[in-house]
Parts: structure tokens; sequence; C-alpha cells
């Protein structure tokens, strides 16, 4: 056997080959099972970076199977809520490039806002409650409900059931305690992609302020 | 005397301390109104407790803390309580807070108060006690309650007290000036702090050399006592509490760590002079030392003010020209903040108030881009790279700010001062760090969220599979009732016991379920059976029925005369009703008989 | 009453960005005198056609991004660019040499990668490469030193200057030779001692090659300026004059025939000083941190020696300054400072654990 295989080359060869393959097959094999890196299943993390208000408007009932049907490979500007930054880590996660927020789904809004019930308006008809995603409102039948302003994520979910329309978007108002400074006027800096014509930073000496 | 440390980085800028210094303390008159902002500190704001139109004496509570991290606040003087709403307060956003305002009737009475001399022999929780009542929070920078510093609970015992008359800022000279005239007092603030946390071996005051008056001035009251007074060379920013620490004792506080868990606690100087007050003389903190100065001030000096005093008060008794300069700052040219206007009044922490004129802070020039000369990089007192700071800043990159120590700033605004560019760095730190904490705490809100939105999902489904179970029970047991009839009508007589034998002996839900039914028809017969009853509910539900008609005629009537379409759907529900009416009417006559 | 509202520090320090690179330009001038002294009028011409031509590219450019002229080029740093190209070419290098150069160095090197402050290449550097590998017969032409022109000849005046660098006159015979690296390059089969007494270069040098030291002394005198008045910190010239000087004592061979030559020579002759002191620390495209620039530094000693040695190029202090800049972001991600109540150095690339 071995000396039919040595005295022929090529049959030598394809021994020599398929030895090898099956070889470092192995130890690819191994390598891999033994350094698996485990990590987050990439569900897990797309959903991570999305903002859970669970408002539907990228078309499916909630953050979590949005996050599957991008792992599956869906378009990742669907969520108007998270808005660019959103789409932006996504992209940064999945490697790709980030594309502009899909204006059919919504509009990022500058501002967060949370539901308010006009309370002596409402008739009790639980229409809302069970329409909000994370049980953020609080009543019972024929009896007037209210929103717990901290749970709302601000999904707009409950207005639409309302019959009677008593459901406000409000903004949320800024207060002492979460006032931030912001990103400074930025220094005269020439970037290509800077539009012609700006400001010159002589003028700009006002201040962020 | 005793070694220091030399921190990395500062800056020297020019001291303008000796302006502010020709004149002793100065007492100004009472304002006519006070401002008291019920958030002067770290922690929850104070809660009112007085009302509109009441009358408070001087020292009398007006706020009370709220939970173990607050003060309460105390009148400055006598007078009337004629407001308790938003205001302008001291912050850099300009935004309102709650505060109260006092209009004072310029008597000045004090409420009665008194103090206790001999405290070395109060326990510490008592003297704890009395710190926390008189509304004590630190005086040289946040605003830390003091109470909850000195208060044990720690893991170990307090074995250094580091008092902090550093000042390196340029232009205050709040705390020269208090120890050049108070020296006294303030030392035994310190003893009685020494009471408090049990003697520590190592008390020390530190001091730069700067102030050889003040440090004269200590001299001959810490003979003998223990405690010592520790001078060092000047540098900005060398009385940051870190900083300090590290001058003091070599020791770095480690990142995210306390003083005390390290065993050191660091107080203000002025803090000291404030708790002997409250201790041996009773009073609670209702006044501190304030530096007016500047150009744009007639005369900058040193003034006891009342916490709750406008800052146009002060401005206008020191002939403020408002022409001359751009800006008013509370605190340094280092690290204070500007102010909105001058409505916003004194607080617990304002050490200063500067109001340059044009000459000596000019307006910013617009910043150049950024040669990454590292000039920041060497002036930065806890060695970072601001220069990478900033670019990551620019570009929002919250990982790289993280893993370049973004949150061990202090925000001194050593890389800013020496910044070739004029880049307002610590400005982008500050964003930075803000949109980070914003970021953190979205991330929280959401997590909640989203196991809100999972545990709801999860009820859903539950009550889903619930209806979907009785359902089915109902299902089987309607088959099972068929069966039982089939059987019964084809074995004769034997049927009543077949339901028990003819249940599958896994069926056991199914089984209790159908008993839920079989009770509730079994109620439904016993109704059946009760002819009043049925009577009385047929009578209701004719008249209910009659009055249905009668109302759908009249609409029908009325639609009829507009002719609005609405016609057919109309007539075809008045018919409806009449057969109800009908039907209801034929079984009540059923009854009858 | 209401006031300005603006963010904390609000007290600056007097300097800025202008007068930094006012500073630059100054410091140079001991080296220009030397280089005027010891070789005639070229380089005088090269650095003030150099400053006209990149004034003129940067106006032009920031003109066509639609930005404020005055306010980009206030901060001097195109002159600076211009002035160290000027003082690195040949002296009387024919003028087309000197405006590509510029060229180059403004517009794709400084302002194509964005402007000041974003260019990841040293401008100057790139420019001078670009001509080397262009032109390599005008950028080796070097003029003779006053010490070794021939008896009763001088240096072309300025207006024969002129003509020279304008008209395309050619100079004088004996006017141009070779550079004391040049002479090392190509003396195999000679001790140092023996290149030292026959070669006019060095037997009429006090100790680095006659006209050069002095140069280079002048490039010394102005960086310990620049150094004195705290432009820079010591880490980067240092670590490259130590690296470099280590290298020619480990590689000296006791001056036999194959030594690349002495370590007062490599300090001393070419480039060297000029680059520690100007060139290197440029802050732009180098390491950021005290201990990376001290890293940096060293890089670009030991690879200014490598190719002095052993490579193709008489001198190599432009090429080694890409090559470190290359390696610039890279030193950076290792050399991070120690953060107060931090134990441990991190790299850039961790993140906080917690």
């Amino acid at each position: 056997m071995i000396e039919l295989i040595a005295q022929n080359p090529i049959l030598a060869a394809l021994v020599a080959l398929v030895g090898l393959s099956i070889v470092f097959g192995a130890l690819l094999g191994f390598a891999a099972e033994k350094f698996k890196v485990v990590g987050d299943p990439i569900v897990e993390q797309i959903d991570e970076l999305l903002p859970q208000t669970q408002c539907g408007q990228c078309g499916f009932p909630g953050c979590r199977p949005y996050a599957e049907s991008i792992a599956a490979g869906d378009v990742i500007n669907k969520c108007p809520p998270g808005g660019q930054s959103t789409i932006n880590a996504i992209a940064n996660l999945l490697d790709v490039p980030a594309p502009e927020l899909d204006a059919e789904h919504g509009v990022e809004s500058e501002v967060k806002t949370v539901a308010y019930i006009r309370e002596d308006e409402c008739i009790g008809c639980t229409k809302c409650i069970q329409a909000c995603p994370v049980d953020a409102i609080l009543g019972a039948a024929k009896l007037m409900h209210t929103v717990i302003t901290d749970e709302c994520t601000g999904c707009d979910l409950c207005v639409e059931p309302c019959p009677v329309d008593c459901i406000d978007m409000l903004p949320v108002a800024e207060t002492i305690a979460d006032w931030k400074w912001s990103i400074p006027a930025k220094p005269g800096q020439m970037i290509a992609t800077d539009r012609r014509g700006e400001v010159s930073p002589a003028v700009h000496s006002e201040d962020a302020a | 005397m005793s070694r220091t440390w030399v921190t990395p980085g500062g800056v020297h800028p020019p001291e303008n301390k000796h302006q502010s210094l020709t004149q002793p303390i100065g007492q100004l008159p009472i304002p006519e109104k006070l401002i008291i902002p019920l958030s002067q500190h770290i922690g929850a704001p104070a809660t009112p407790c007085v009302e509109i139109g009441q009358q408070v004496l001087k020292g009398q509570v007006i706020a009370q803390a709220a939970g173990l991290v607050s003060i309460p606040m105390h009148a400055p003087s006598s007078g009337t309580i004629s407001a308790i709403e938003h205001r302008p307060i001291a912050h850099a956003s300009g935004m309102l807070a709650p505060c109260i305002e006092i209009t004072t009737d310029g008597a000045d009475t004090w409420i009665e108060h008194q103090g206790i001399s001999d405290y070395e022999h109060i326990t510490p929780s008592k003297l704890i006690e009395m710190v926390g009542n008189a509304g004590i929070s630190g005086m040289g920078g946040a605003g830390f309650p003091s109470a909850v510093k000195l208060n044990p609970g720690r893991q170990r015992p307090i074995d250094t007290l580091i008092v902090n008359a550093t000042e390196c800022e340029p232009y205050i000279t709040a705390d020269d000036s208090a120890i050049r005239e108070r020296a006294g007092e303030i030392v035994e603030g310190i003893k009685i702090l020494s009471a408090i946390l049990d003697h520590p071996t190592n008390i020390m005051i530190g001091i730069e050399d700067n102030k050889p008056e003040a440090i004269a001035a200590l001299a001959p009251h810490v003979e003998d006592s223990g405690i010592s007074v520790v001078v060092f060379p000047t540098k900005y920013p060398s009385g940051g509490e870190k900083q300090l620490i590290y001058i003091l004792t070599g020791k770095e506080l480690p990142a995210g760590k306390l003083p005390a868990d390290e065993g050191i606690v660091c107080i203000n100087i002025g803090t000291t002079y404030a708790i002997k007050r409250a201790v041996i003389d009773g009073e609670p903190l209702i006044s501190r030392v304030t530096t007016v100065t500047g150009d744009a001030v007639g005369t900058p000096r040193n003034y006891d003010t009342l916490i709750g005093t406008p800052v146009r008060h002060l401005l206008e008794h020191n002939q403020f020209d408002g022409q001359a300069g751009g800006r008013v700052i509370m605190g340094g040219p280092m690290m204070g903040f500007t102010l909105p206007s001058a409505d916003v009044p004194i607080v617990k922490t304002t050490n200063c108030i500067l109001a340059p004129s044009y000459a000596e802070i000019p307006d910013d020039d617009p910043a150049q881009p950024c040669i990454r000369c590292g000039m920041c990089a060497e002036a930065c007192p806890v060695s970072l790279l601001p220069q990478q700071l900033f670019w990551y800043a620019q570009a929002e990159e919250h990982d790289r700010l993280e893993a370049h120590n973004l949150f061990d700033c202090i925000e001194c605004g050593a890389c800013s001062y020496v910044c070739p560019s004029n880049i307002p760095l610590v400005q982008y730190y500050r964003a930075a760090k803000g949109d980070i904490r914003k970021a953190r705490e979205e991330k929280v809100k959401s997590d909640h969220a989203r196991e809100r939105f999972e545990f709801h999902k999860e009820r859903i489904e539950q009550a889903e599979r619930e209806k979907e179970a009785k359902r089915a029970a109902r299902r089987e047991a309607t088959q099972q009732a068929k069966a039982d009839h089939l059987a019964a009508t084809a074995n004769g007589g034997a049927a009543p016991s077949a339901p028990a034998t003819a249940s599958p002996a896994g069926a056991v839900p199914t089984s209790s379920a159908a008993d839920i039914i079989a009770a509730a028809q079994a109620r439904a017969a016993a109704k059946q059976a009760n002819p009043e009853d049925q009577r009385a509910k047929l009578e209701r539900t004719i008249a209910s029925a009659e009055q249905r008609l009668k109302m759908a005629e009249e609409k029908l009537a009325e639609a009829i005369n507009e002719d609005s379409g609405k016609q057919d759907k109309l007539s075809a529900a008045v018919e409806n009703t009449r057969q109800k009416l009908e039907q209801s009417k034929s079984k009540l006559a059923e009854l009858a008989e | 009453m209401a006031f300005k509202q603006v963010s904390s520090p609000h007290a600056h320090a007097a300097q800025n960005t202008s007068q930094v690179m006012k500073l630059v330009l100054l410091a140079t001038i001991p080296g220009l005198a030397a280089l005027t002294w010891q070789f005639g009028w070229g380089s005088f011409i090269n650095v003030v056609l150099a400053s006209v031509t990149a004034v003129c590219c940067e106006a032009a450019i920031v003109k066509m991004r639609g930005r404020s002229i005055s306010f980009y080029l206030g901060d001097y740093s195109a002159v600076v660019t211009a002035v160290l190209l000027g003082l690195a070419l040949p002296p009387l290098a024919p003028w087309w040499v000197v405006v590509v150069g510029t060229v180059f160095s403004i517009v794709v090197a400084k302002q194509l990668y964005g402007g000041l402050g974003y260019n990841p290449f040293n401008p100057a550097m790139v420019g001078y490469v670009v001509l080397l590998i262009s032109f390599p017969i005008q950028m080796t032409t070097w003029v003779a030193p006053l010490a070794l022109l021939p008896a009763g000849a001088a240096h072309p005046g300025l207006v024969e200057s002129l003509q020279i660098v304008f008209a395309g006159y050619s100079p004088a015979d004996g006017v141009t030779g070779a550079t004391p690296l040049d002479v090392f390059k190509h003396s195999s089969g000679l001790l140092v001692d023996q290149v030292y007494d026959r070669e006019p270069l060095f037997n009429q040098a006090m100790f680095a090659g006659a006209g050069w030291e002095w140069v280079n002394l002048g490039f010394l005198l102005g960086g310990i300026i620049l150094l004195y008045q705290r432009i820079f910190t010591w880490h980067g010239p240092v670590g490259m004059l130590g690296a470099l000087a280590l290298m020619s004592i480990i590689f000296w061979d006791s001056g036999s025939s194959s030594s690349p030559g002495s370590p007062l020579m490599h300090l001393f002759s070419g480039a060297s000083m000029m680059g520690a002191f100007f060139i290197l620390t440029d802050p732009v495209s180098s390491a950021v941190s005290n201990r990376g620039r001290l890293i940096f530094g060293v890089l670009i000693g030991v690879l200014v020696y490598v190719i002095r040695a052993w490579g193709n190029y008489p001198d190599a202090v432009a090429f080694a300054v890409l090559l470190a800049n290359f390696a610039a972001p890279f030193i950076d991600n290792y050399t991070l400072p120690r953060t107060y109540g931090h134990t441990d150095r991190r790299r850039a690339t961790e993140k906080e654990e917690d």
C-alpha cells in the first residue's frame, strides 16, 4: 500500500493533500469550539440599541420583533423615535453604511413627549389601557384613567383608540436637574463637507449660550 | 513644617487678590427682599414649611430638609413671607427654580436660640444633628450637606481631617479675609469637627503661600492644639479636593472613591466657621463672607452677606458700572459661572461675585483650529489628554471619551486657560458628560420599558392561553353532553351517571371547567324555577324596550322630516325593537298562565 | 440687567496660535542667517519665494471654501510650513522647484486634508519628499560652503542669485558641491580618519563638516529658544537626537572603512538639528502625550540613522518624519498618561470596566 502510494506521484499528492485538509479541518474545528466568542446574539445587541418605545411605527409589534427583522436583513432606518443616532449606532454595530431615516415611518421629533389624559373628559372606556404597550396607564372600566408619566415611552399608541380624544402628547419640560451644556459652535475648521459660504468664524464670535 | 507633594500640571493665572483685601469685611444694609432658593446644595431640595403672609423671625426654619441628603433653610432676617415661587437662581442654565421670598421688616429680630459651649461633653451624633439643623452645606464649592459628610457609618475611622483654606482661584479672598479676622472662631470650629470625628490623628489646614497674613493670623490659635498649618506653593488648581489631598498626604484618591473611604475628611474653612456658629452660638447658616470684586465695581471688598441677598443689592452698593463689562460671574474667573441677571440671590456656596471690565476679561476671540500643541495636557492637573478629549467630544465618540477618563475631569479650566487656539474645551467636556449621562439614563429607561413591554406581552399571552383553555373546555363539555344525550337515548334510563364514567381520567382541568359550567347552568335553572324573579325581569325588559321603541320612533320621524338618508337604518332598528318587545310580552303572557 | 452667558473659564492666558507660529518663525532666524552666511543668498530666496507661494495658495483655497481669508491667514501656519520647506531646499534651486514643492505642501498635504490641525503628515516634509523623488538632480545639487569656495571666488550676489533661480543661469564653477553626508555615502574603502584628512569638507571644519556645523548650531540655538519659551517640550527633540547619537555610537565601529560616520557628524550634519527642533515638533502630525512624543522622537532618530547608514539617500529626516507620522496614532494608543486616581495607564481602545 505505502509502496504503491510512494511510487505513484499523483496518488501521493492526493493522499498528502487530503491528509492535510483533514488535519487542518480538525484543528480549525477544534479551535472554533474551544475559542468560541460568547457574545450577545445579534438580535439582543440590536434590541439594546432600539429605544424601546414599543410604538410600532416601524410596522412591527414592538422593538424586539423589529430587531429580529433587522437581524434577518431588514433595513435599519424605520425607527423614528430612535432617530439618526439609533440608525448610526446600528449601522456601526452591523458595519453597514448608515442611511437616512425613512420618512415613511415618521419623522424624528426634537422633543420627547409623554401622554397626559385630560381626566375630567375621560369616560373610562379602558381602550387606552389595552393599547399601552408598557402598562403605563392606570384605571378601571367607567373610572377615570391616568398615565404614569415616568413609565410612558411617548409611543402615541393610546391617542388613536381614545373615543373622546382626551389624550394629549405633551413635551417633557427640561428641568434644572437635567439641563446640560451644549457643544459650542465649532471652531474655525475646514472640511470638505462644510457648506460653502457658511458664516466665517470671525463673525460667529457670539457664544453658544 | 510638614512635607507637601506637587501635583502635575496647573497654571498660574494673575492672582488679582489684593484689590479686595484693602478693607476689612463689611456689612451691607438689609435688602428689602431676600430670595432663598430651596436647592442650594447637593441632594433633595428643602420642603417649605411656611405660608405666604406668615411672619418669620431671623433664624427661623422656613424650609425643612427633605430626606437624608438635604438641608433645612432658615430666614436670614425677620420679615414676612411674600412669595413661594420659581425665580432665577445661581445656575449656569439661567433657569428658574423654586424659591421663598421674604420681605424684610428691617428689625432683624432673632428667633430664640441657644448654643452649647462645652461641646466636648456632647456626643458626636448630637453635634452632627446640630450641624444638620443649622442647614450647613459645604461652602467652598459643590455644597455637599456637612452633616452627611461627618456622619459615621463609614468603613474605616477618619484619621485625617483636612481643612481647605487654599482658595486658589484668582480674585477670591473670602476665606483669606475670614481667616484674618476670625481665626479664633475658625480654629474653634476645627476643634468641634475634631470632636465629632473622634479626634483624628492628623489635622491639617492647607493654605497657599500667597496668604501670609492669614497664615500669621492662624499661628497663635493653633499653638499646642495638634492642628498644623501646612503652607504650599501657589498654583491653580490646588484647592480641588483631590488635588489638596494629594498635596498634603501624597495619596491619590482612587477613582470613584470618596475621601471618607480613605479615612479622610476634607472640609472648607468657611464651613468650619459656620459649624462654630451653629454649635457654640446656636445660629443657623444665614450669612457668609462673599467677595465683590472686578474692575466694574467701585470698591472691591468682602462683605458678610445674608444668604438670599440679590446680587443687584451687592452691586448697587458697590458703584457697579454696567457699561464697563459684559458679564457678571458667580465664583472665580476659572470655574465660576455667568449670571443670567442681577436678580439671582447669594446662596450658601457663593464665595465671590466678580464683575470684570472688558479690559480684565475681554469677550472671547473666535476659536481657531486645534493644532494639538499639547499645552492643555501640560496644564491638566489630573493628567488627561484634553486635546484628544476635544476631538472625541466633537465627534461624539462616547466610548473613546470614557476610555480617556473624561469623568475624571474636574472642569478646572486650566486647559482652556492655556489653549492658544481659544477653544472652549471645558464646555465641550461638560456637554459630552451631559450627553453621556443622558444616554445612560435613557438606557436605564429603555431597559425598564423593555421589561415592562415583555411583561405586558407575557400577560396578554397568558390571558389568551387561559381563554383558549376555557373555550376548549366548553367545547369538550358540549360534546360530552351530546354524547351523554346520545347514550341516554340509546340506553334508555341509565343516563344520569354517564358523565362521571365517560370522562377520561386525564381530563382533570376539563372536568373542573365542566363543573363550573354545570354550576352556572344550575344557577340559571334555579332562576328559571322562580317565576317571581322572572316576571320582574321581563317587566323591566318590557319597560325599557318600550322606552327605546318610543325614542327610536321619534328619531325616525325626525329623520324622515329632515330626509337625512338614515330612514332605512332607523326604521329597521324600530322594527327590531318592536319585535323584541312583542317577544317579551308574549313570554310574560306565557308566564302568567 | 441682562448679562452675557458663557462657560468657564473666563480668564485666558495671553498666548495664542498666531503668536506661537510667529515665535517659531523668529526662531528660524539663526539657522537662516547661518545658511545665508555659509551658502549665499539661495536659502533666503527660497524662503521668501516659498512664503509668497504658500500665502497665495492658502488664500485661494480659503476663498474657494467661502471662509474668512484674514482669519485663516492670521494664524501664520502657512508661512511656517513654507519657511521650513524653503530652509530645507538646496540653495539656488530653480524657482519652479520651490513653487511646486510649496503648492504641494499647502494644497495637497495641508488643505485637502482639512487645513490646519487636520493634516496627518508634516506638510513641509511631504513637499520635500515629492520634490526629492521627482527632481533628484535639482534636489541634490548643493552649494559649496564658504570655506570650500575656490580661491578668489565668492557666492553669487543677490542679483546674480535671482538670475540663477529665475532665469536658469548656471552658477560659476566650484560654487556647487557635495554635502558631508554625500561624502560619507560614497567613501567606501577609506577609514574615517582618512576621509577626515582628505576631504576638504572635513579638514576645513571644526567637528562635523564645513558650513553645515554652523547651520546646525544656528537651528540648535533657535530650538533652545523655543524650548525656553515652552513652545514645545523637550521630549521629541531629545528623543530624536539621543537615538541618533546612540545609533551612531553603536555603529561607529571605531572609524573603520565601513563606519557610517561619527556621532558628532550625524548630529551636526544635514537636517539633524532642524529636524529635531522644527520638523518633528510640529504638534499636528506628531504623537500627543509626552511619553508618546519621546517615543516618536526616538523612532525618527533611529530611522534617520538607518536610512543614512544603509539606505539609498544621504539624508533622511523627511522620510523618517513621514514614517513616524504614520506611526503616531498607534503610539498614541499605547501612551495614555496615567490619570489621577487610576492605578494603571490604559490603552485608548479599552473601555472603563464596571
